[in-house]
């Protein structure tokens, strides 16, 4: 394989490294941050709704702030690791940039002004909150069809980001409703367990479009994916994927069950399939930073940096790992209203 | 018309003044509340829970739009500054990433068992996530201001092939105004957050309640204040003393001193001309710039004339010091004055008014030291490796107008929003809440209420 041919012969196993630990960071903000923005594009706006978008919001309540840390981490890490990449990315992704910021600046603010504010003012702070969300997801979706097509602005690669974007609000909405139905009791669940199969589905469609059209356009990726054999081996990530997609379904047709049996499981498997699609797309690309333009040994800082970082890196992401488990621990069971203390 | 430049600087100022107000409440707020938790565990005097109570929903909501505002600025670098990270990023990044890996996760794990862990953890642990999360904002501003300050005075590192190098950590971190700077910040964000807790407290009495938690809060911050102003003075004369040794061309700026000068008066007001170059209107104290800053009063201060081309705007330098310092002075007396008073049965109203109108004070020092600081530092960027002008991005003015413009917009609602919800919540707290007026006993009821004896422990 090409790409391991580049690394023994370029004898520097650093970026290696650090692609791994942003690899880690993005998708755990993926699965993290998706799941709470997800609860945000579902909130129900209805009067009669009140109640759910408390317990909602109080399912999210302990965990978002930290969630969306990991954003930081990755765009620290592209920063520190990657120098070259994050300016080329960011520069041609401006605009969409500073539209996610403000989404994620109206989710986050909104989440404390609704309990906070006057009675009258918190509707439209829940306006806000799902609002915010929903602009995060469709201009991160927009972003990484950008990506994927490498800054393309033709027309149909901005249809492409049109379905990435919807694809990537869909998913987040998937993983979203499995939180809420693993965290939520009654007729929340009921109906979080609708949401899920929805979302499932679209998010299908979704991840199906961006696999057909991402190695047509890309014949890059089409070599890495059709080659005999890897090919037998590589296709497992999209089977398996499909099959989490049908398997998920059909638990779903059944939640929920007696004694609240397996309300978690469907949201281990849309992080299973989160999962995938993600080694999916690293897989296409590894080891280029900015597909085609920009290799991640092209790209790094330098060696004493990656080292000073990484030792940081060894010693505090364990720990980092740590008490978020113990955090998720501590906040276990259903969510129940959250009391300022 | 403005060019990429100047709207990026708008915009980064713009960004990082808005982002600034609110950890600089934080990283002392959160002592503070720590201090409120750990008293109520010792004593098991219910008074300090209610004061926890009310000032952790301040902090959770301040706590809020620190991280979202600080969100963009990790953004910033990439968009409106390629240059920066390509030149010092291997200074920059692990800075950077220390501040994120060490401190962001930290307080923001931790800050969800402080805001909502309490009936799930045992007292102490929650008494102990307060606690981490102060360690953590403060491990925050220890990286991001060991960054800043190397910007001002770079150390440790080589420049190769046109790219800065580190060549020892510690000197990049513990860089010649590190210490002073990180010592300044620090004691500035305890004044803020002391006259802040004073202010709301004061205008919770003002309007009737008759409670003990806000007395009792407005007594910590005035304490507080009373002590931390004269450290604060003491401290920003040293912070004085390292940039007139490293940054001599800063201080000439902010003293209005264009041709050098031995036994400089001390300016207390002037009108600097660039034109001219020299001050109208000048009124001052003979030899007292001189003796502050070299310890004799026929000292030399190096004159601006020898930094022609190569120093920063004056005007804003020589008015921003002039504000920080005075505002600095007036806290000081304010607090002296409040801790005078404090000996009274009740404090005066009129002193609870002055108390309200100082509130946000710490906010106007603040500010007015940072752009002292950071303009002092212009025409660089990174001091003699980098200006601003070959930092920028060569995104289109149009581009940096529209997101400029949305951020104005998005900025100028959330300020009206905050301050409206903090009146909103410190009137709630006046009406609604538990009644107490008497000392409540030790091991009674938190809130004077049916089903929440502290064994309970919690609500």
């Amino acid at each position: 394989m090409n790409s391991l041919s580049a690394i023994s012969s370029s004898g520097d196993w650093l970026p290696v490294v650090f692609i791994g630990l942003m690899g880690l960071a993005v998708l755990a903000y993926a699965i993290l941050d998706g799941y709470d923005l997800g609860v945000g594009i579902l909130l129900p706006m209805g009067e009669q709704d009140e109640w759910q978008r408390d317990t909602m919001i109080a399912s999210i309540g302990p965990f978002w702030d930290a969630n969306e840390t990991w954003l930081v981490l990755a765009i620290g890490l592209l920063l520190i690791a990657f120098p070259a990449a994050h300016s080329l990315i960011l520069m041609h992704l401006y605009i969409p940039v500073a539209i996610m910021l403000i989404g994620l600046i109206m989710r986050g603010v909104a989440f404390d002004f609704r309990a906070k504010a006057a009675v009258d003012h918190k509707l439209a702070w829940d306006r806000t909150f799902k609002i915010g969300s929903l602009v995060t997801t469709l201009t991160q979706g927009y972003m990484l069809g950008q990506y994927v097509m490498g800054f393309d602005q033709s027309l149909p690669a901005l249809l492409f980001c049109g379905i990435s974007a919807l694809g990537v609000t869909a998913a987040y909405s998937y993983i979203g409703a499995a939180w809420l139905v693993l965290k939520t009791e009654s007729s929340l669940q009921t109906r979080a367990v609708r949401w899920t199969r929805a979302a499932g589905r679209a998010s299908l469609v979704g991840v199906v479009a961006v696999c057909l059209i991402n190695p047509l356009v890309n014949p890059g990726v089409f070599d890495r994916w059709f080659t005999f054999p890897l090919v037998m081996f590589v296709l497992l990530i999209p089977t398996l994927c499909f099959l989490g997609f049908v398997a998920n379904d059909i638990l779903l047709r059944r939640l929920p069950k007696e004694a609240d049996r397996h309300c978690g499981v469907p949201f281990a498997i849309v992080v299973g399939i989160f999962t995938l699609c993600f080694s999916g797309l690293g897989f296409s690309f590894f080891p280029d930073i900015v597909p085609g333009q920009l290799s991640i040994w092209e790209a790094a800082s330098a060696r004493e940096s990656l080292q000073f970082i990484l030792v940081g890196a060894v010693v505090v992401v364990p720990m980092i790992l740590m008490y978020t488990a113990f955090s998720y621990r501590v906040f276990r069971g259903k969510a129940t209203d959250l009391h300022y203390h | 018309m403005l060019d990429t430049l100047m709207l990026s600087r708008i915009q980064f100022a713009t960004n990082i003044s808005f982002h600034i107000l609110f950890p600089t409440i934080t990283i002392a707020l959160c002592w503070i509340l720590f201090f409120f938790k750990l008293r109520f565990d010792l004593t098991g005097n219910p008074v300090w829970m209610r004061a926890y109570r009310f000032w952790v929903k301040i902090f959770a909501l301040t706590f809020a739009l620190g991280v979202v505002s600080g969100i963009t600025m990790s953004f910033q670098f990439g968009t409106n500054w390629p240059g920066y990270m390509e030149k010092v990023g291997n200074i920059a990044g692990p800075l950077l990433g220390y501040e994120v890996l060490t401190a962001f996760f930290l307080e923001a794990t931790f800050l969800g068992i402080m805001l909502f862990g309490i009936k799930r953890v045992p007292s102490r642990v929650h008494t102990f996530s307060a606690l981490v999360v102060a360690i953590g904002t403060t491990l925050s501003a220890f990286w991001i201001l060991a960054l800043n300050s190397w910007m001002q005075t770079p150390a440790g590192y080589e420049i190769r092939d046109g790219v800065v190098h580190a060549t020892n950590w510690l000197q990049v971190i513990f860089n010649p105004s590190f210490p002073y700077r990180l010592v300044h910040m620090l004691l500035a964000s305890g004044l803020t957050a002391a006259f802040f807790v004073a202010g709301l407290s004061a205008y919770r009495i003002l309007k009737g309640d008759e409670k003990q938690a806000p007395r009792l809060a407005l007594k910590t911050g005035l304490i507080l204040a009373a002590v931390l102003a004269p450290l604060q003075a003491f401290v920003g004369d040293l912070h004085g003393l390292n940039t007139f040794e490293h940054q001599p061309q800063k201080i000439a700026a902010m003293e209005g001193v264009w041709e050098t000068e031995q036994g400089a008066p001390l300016l207390l007001f002037a009108i600097p001309d660039e034109e001219t170059r020299s001050n109208h209107l000048a009124v001052g104290i003979p030899k007292l710039a001189s003796l502050i800053l070299t310890h004799h009063s026929d000292g030399e201060i190096r004159g601006l004339n020898t930094f022609e081309g190569d120093h920063p705007p004056v005007k804003p330098l020589f008015f921003g010091f002039r504000i920080m310092v005075g505002m600095g002075l007036l806290m000081m007396a304010i607090a002296w004055v409040g801790c005078y008073l404090l000996r009274k049965p009740q404090v005066p109203r009129t002193f609870l008014k002055v108390l309200v109108a100082m509130t946000f004070s710490g906010w106007v020092a603040t500010l007015a030291g940072w752009y002292v600081t950071e303009v002092g530092r212009q025409p660089w960027l990174v001091t003699g490796i980098l200006t601003t002008a070959d930092a920028v991005t060569p995104v289109a003015p149009a581009n940096v107008g529209l997101s400029l413009t949305l951020y104005l917009i998005v900025y100028v609602i959330l300020m009206w929003a905050y301050i409206h919800t903090l009146k909103r919540m410190a009137l709630k707290s006046v009406y609604v809440e538990e009644f107490e007026t008497n000392e409540p006993a030790p091991d009674g009821s938190l809130t004077n209420l049916p089903e929440s004896k502290i064994a309970g422990g919690t609500r």
